[in-house]
C-alpha cells in the first residue's frame, strides 16, 4: 500500500516566545492511502491542529509533511488551495454549512474553486444529495434540517468532488447516539466504496475502534494506544 | 452561485444593510444637494452676471481710467476769452456724451484680439456712456484761473444717481437755476449680436437693429427709461445734441442702459472713434472662463476682466451669504455626513466579516481561495453602495425638488461704479470763461438684484453621486475585504476545536 502521507518531526507552535503553545511537538507519522485512521486524544493535545496540517489548511512551524511526494510547507498558497480543492474533503463537528445556501447550494460550494459549469455544479450536487438520502431536503435551508441531515450534507460537499481524502474533525461530537451511527456507518460505507483515505478525529472511542488503526496525540506527539496504555 | 450568495447573505444582514445603505444615501444625498444648491448660486451669480453685462455674457474686459489720466467731457461754454467773468443771465444749453465715469476706452483693435484667443466663443464691443445736457441761465459770479472748484457756490449738484437712471436735476447758483438731465447710453456692435449687452430677444416693441444700420442714427429704449422719459417705437430721442429715431423699446431691469445705439453711432457722437469701453466675451466653455480670464489679462495689461466668480467677490446681500453657506457649511457638512457614512459603512462591513470568520475558514477549507473570498465581500460592499447610491440620488433628487420648489428669493448687492462722470471741466486750452475743474466723479448708489435660487440637478452631479456610491461601496466592502483577506483557514477548525 503506498504512503498518502509522510510526517518526520512535525512541531506546529503559536504564541509568542513567552507564550509559546505546543500544539504538536515532534510529530512522525505515516498515513497509507486508503487507510481509515482514527486520531484520538484528550483535549487541547492538537488533534485539530494535526488535522489542519493535513489537510493543507496551515503550515508546520517545524518538520515535514508531504503528500503524495508533495511538501505541503514548501507549495504556495494558490497550490494548497488547489489541492483543498480537487484532493481533501472536509467534515466538521458543527457542519459548518453557509446558512443562507440551500442543502443543494451548499453542496454546489465545493465545485465553485474547481470552475464546474452552474448547470454540471446542480446536477453532481443533486446527486451528492440523493447518493445520501437527501434528495428531498435539496431545497432546504440548514436551519430547516436535522442534525444528522445537516452532517449529512456537509458529508456531501465534501465528496462531491470525489476528494482522495477525506478529513472530518468530530464529525459524530453533536449528534445523538443513532445519528452517530448512521453517519459513521455512511462514512465508513463511503470509504470502502470510493476507496478514500479517511482521517477522522474523535473522542467516542465506539467510532476510533471503527477505524483501521489509531493515533493518540498527548503531549503534541503522536503514540499507539499501547504507548499510551503503558507509559 | 456568487449572485445567489451575494443576495441571501444581504437579506439575511437586511437591518445591516439598511443602516450602511441609508447611511451612504444620506450622506451622498446631502453632497448632491448641496451641489445643485451651489449650481444654483453660480446660476444666480451668472444670471446677475448676464444682468449687468448682458445675455451670452461669460466676461466683461474694461479698463480703469488711471489716476491723472482722465480727461473729462467739458460744456465749452466759449465764454470771454482769458480772466473775466461770464455775463450774468447768459442763457446757456450744452449736450455732451462722455464715457462713463472711471472707465478709460480700449481700442476696437482689442476686441479683435480677445476673439481670436483660444477658448473665446464670441467677442463684441461696446461704449459705454452718459448722455448729459445741460440748460439754465448763468448766474452773476465770477472768477479768475482755468480751473477752479465751484460746487461750493451750488446748493447741491445733481447727477449723482447710479448709471442705470436717469435723474433730471436743478441746483443754483446766486439767482440762476439749470437743468441737468442725464442717461446712459450704450453703444452696441450689431454685427455679433450672440453676445453683448442686448439682443434681439429682449426688444419687446418695434424691432431690433438691422446689420445695415451699423452707423444709422437709430436708437432703442430700454422699457423703463422709455416710460420714463415718455417714449415709444417712432419717437426721437435726442443724444449729444442728434436727433435719433426710437426703432424699439427693449425689456429692462435695474442695470440696463437707458438708450441702445449703433457702435458706431456711438463712436461719431461722443468723438471716440475705434473706441470701445467694454469688451463682453463668451467663453467655449463654463470650465475654461477662469483660464480665458488669465490670457485676456495677458494680452491686455491693466484690464480688468470680470466673471462671474470675481463677481461673486463683489456682491453683498443674501445671494453671497446664500454661496458662503453652500461654499462653507453646506459643503462640510456634506463631507462630515459622507466620511461618517463611509465610516460607518466599512466599519460595520468589518464586523460581519469577523462574525463570518468560520464561514470564510470553512470556504478556504473547501478550496476557496482569497481573492474569492474578498470578491465577494466587495460585492456585498458594492452592492449597498449601489442601494445607497440610489438611495442618494433620491434623496439628492428630493433635496434638489424641494429647494427649485421653495426658489428662496435672493438679492445681489452690486456696487456699482463710476456713474455719472466727467461732468463740467474746464479742459485744457478751453477759455478760462468755462466752468472750472468741476469733476464729479463719485461712486453711485449699489445696485440690487433680486434673483431666485434654484438647485438643478446636472449631469455632474449625478456623476458625482454614481462615483461617491461605488467608492462608498469599495469603501465598506474594502475594509471588510481587508478582514477577509487575513483570515487564516486553519480558524475554521480552529474555533471548533
Amino acid at each position: 500500500m503506498a504512503n498518502s502521507y509522510e510526517l518526520t518531526d512535525v512541531k506546529k507552535y503559536f504564541g509568542s516566545k513567552a507564550t509559546t503553545v505546543r500544539a504538536l511537538d515532534g510529530v512522525d507519522l505515516t498515513i497509507a492511502e486508503n487507510e481509515f485512521l482514527a486520531i484520538q486524544g484528550p483535549t487541547g493535545q492538537g488533534k485539530s491542529t494535526l488535522l489542519t496540517l493535513l489537510g493543507a489548511l496551515d503550515r508546520p512551524t517545524a518538520g515535514k509533511i508531504t503528500y503524495d511526494g508533495r511538501d505541503l510547507g514548501a507549495l504556495p498558497e494558490s497550490e494548497l488551495a488547489q489541492l483543498r480543492a480537487a484532493e481533501f474533503g472536509f467534515v466538521f463537528q458543527t457542519f459548518n454549512l453557509i446558512p443562507t445556501l440551500t442543502a443543494q447550494e451548499n453542496v454546489e460550494t465545493a465545485l465553485v474553486p474547481s470552475g464546474v459549469s452552474a448547470e454540471e455544479r446542480r446536477s453532481r450536487a443533486l446527486q451528492a444529495l440523493a447518493d445520501l438520502g437527501l434528495d428531498d431536503r435539496a431545497t432546504h435551508l440548514p436551519s430547516e434540517l436535522s442534525g444528522g441531515q445537516q452532517q449529512r450534507v456537509a458529508i456531501a460537499r465534501a465528496l462531491v468532488k470525489n476528494p482522495r481524502v477525506l478529513l472530518a474533525d468530530e464529525p459524530t461530537g453533536n449528534l445523538d447516539e443513532q445519528t452517530r451511527d448512521e453517519i459513521v456507518g455512511l462514512l465508513e460505507k463511503l470509504w470502502r466504496e470510493r476507496g478514500l483515505t479517511l482521517i477522522v478525529v474523535t473522542h467516542d472511542s465506539w467510532v476510533a475502534a471503527r477505524a483501521q488503526r489509531i493515533a493518540v496525540i498527548k503531549g503534541g506527539r503522536v503514540n499507539t494506544p499501547e504507548q499510551v496504555a503503558s507509559s | 452561485m456568487f449572485f445567489t450568495y451575494l443576495r441571501r447573505e444581504l437579506r439575511r444582514r437586511s437591518r445591516q444593510a439598511i443602516v450602511v445603505s441609508l447611511g451612504l444615501a444620506i450622506g451622498i444625498g446631502l453632497v448632491m444637494t448641496v451641489s445643485s444648491a451651489s449650481a444654483g448660486v453660480k446660476d444666480a451669480q451668472t444670471q446677475v452676471l448676464h444682468s449687468l453685462y448682458g445675455v451670452g455674457t461669460d466676461m466683461t474686459v474694461t479698463k480703469t481710467a488711471s489716476v491723472g489720466s482722465f480727461t473729462p467731457s467739458h460744456f465749452g461754454f466759449g465764454g470771454v476769452k482769458g480772466t473775466g467773468a461770464v455775463a450774468g443771465g447768459s442763457k446757456i444749453s450744452r449736450n455732451v456724451l462722455h464715457v462713463t465715469g472711471g472707465d478709460a476706452t480700449l481700442p476696437s483693435s482689442d476686441v479683435t484680439k480677445i476673439a481670436s484667443l483660444s477658448g473665446t466663443k464670441a467677442a463684441t464691443g461696446g461704449l459705454v456712456l452718459t448722455d448729459t445736457s445741460f440748460s439754465g441761465t448763468l448766474p452773476k459770479f465770477s472768477f479768475s484761473g482755468g480751473t477752479r472748484t465751484f460746487t461750493r457756490n451750488f446748493g447741491r449738484h445733481g447727477g449723482g444717481s447710479s448709471s442705470s437712471t436717469s435723474t433730471p436735476s436743478t441746483f443754483s447758483g446766486g439767482s440762476s437755476s439749470f437743468n441737468i438731465n442725464s442717461f446712459t447710453v450704450t453703444g452696441i456692435q450689431i454685427s455679433n449680436a450672440g453676445v453683448g449687452p442686448l439682443d434681439a430677444s429682449q426688444v419687446t416693441k418695434g424691432h431690433y437693429f438691422s446689420t445695415k444700420d451699423t452707423d444709422a442714427d437709430l436708437a432703442i429704449v430700454s422699457a423703463s427709461y422709455a416710460k420714463t422719459a415718455k417714449l415709444s417705437v417712432g419717437s426721437k430721442i435726442m443724444v449729444a445734441g442728434k436727433s435719433l429715431d426710437v426703432i424699439g423699446i427693449a425689456a429692462s431691469n435695474s442695470n440696463s442702459a437707458n438708450v441702445y445705439i449703433p457702435l458706431a453711432t456711438a463712436q461719431k457722437l461722443s468723438g471716440l472713434t475705434n473706441d470701445v469701453s467694454t469688451i463682453y466675451v463668451s467663453a467655449t466653455s463654463a470650465s475654461n472662463v477662469s483660464s480665458l480670464s488669465t490670457s485676456v489679462g495677458k494680452v491686455l495689461p491693466g484690464s480688468t476682466e470680470q466673471t462671474s466668480a470675481s463677481l461673486a467677490n463683489d456682491v453683498t446681500g443674501s445671494l453671497s451669504s446664500a454661496s458662503s453657506l453652500a461654499n462653507n457649511l453646506g459643503r462640510w457638512l456634506a463631507i462630515a455626513a459622507l466620511i461618517v457614512a463611509f465610516l460607518t459603512a466599512g466599519l460595520l462591513m468589518m464586523a460581519a466579516v469577523s462574525r463570518r470568520t468560520r464561514e470564510f475558514g470553512t470556504l478556504k477549507a473547501i478550496g476557496w481561495k482569497s481573492r474569492r473570498i474578498v470578491g465577494q465581500v466587495m460585492g456585498e460592499g458594492i452592492a449597498l453602495g449601489i442601494a445607497g447610491g440610489i438611495g442618494g440620488l433620491i434623496i439628492g433628487l428630493i433635496g434638489s425638488r424641494v429647494i427649485s420648489g421653495v426658489s428662496p428669493a435672493l438679492t445681489a448687492d452690486v456696487p456699482a461704479t463710476g456713474g455719472f462722470g466727467g461732468g463740467f471741466a474746464g479742459a485744457a486750452g478751453t477759455p478760462p470763461g468755462g466752468f472750472g475743474g468741476f469733476s464729479h466723479h463719485h461712486t453711485a448708489s449699489a445696485s440690487s438684484i433680486l434673483v431666485h435660487l434654484s438647485a438643478p440637478l446636472q449631469g455632474g452631479t449625478i456623476a458625482l453621486a454614481v462615483g461617491l456610491a461605488i467608492a462608498g461601496g469599495l469603501v465598506a466592502g474594502g475594509f471588510g475585504a481587508w478582514r477577509a483577506s487575513r483570515l487564516r483557514p486553519a480558524a475554521a477548525l480552529r474555533s471548533i476545536g
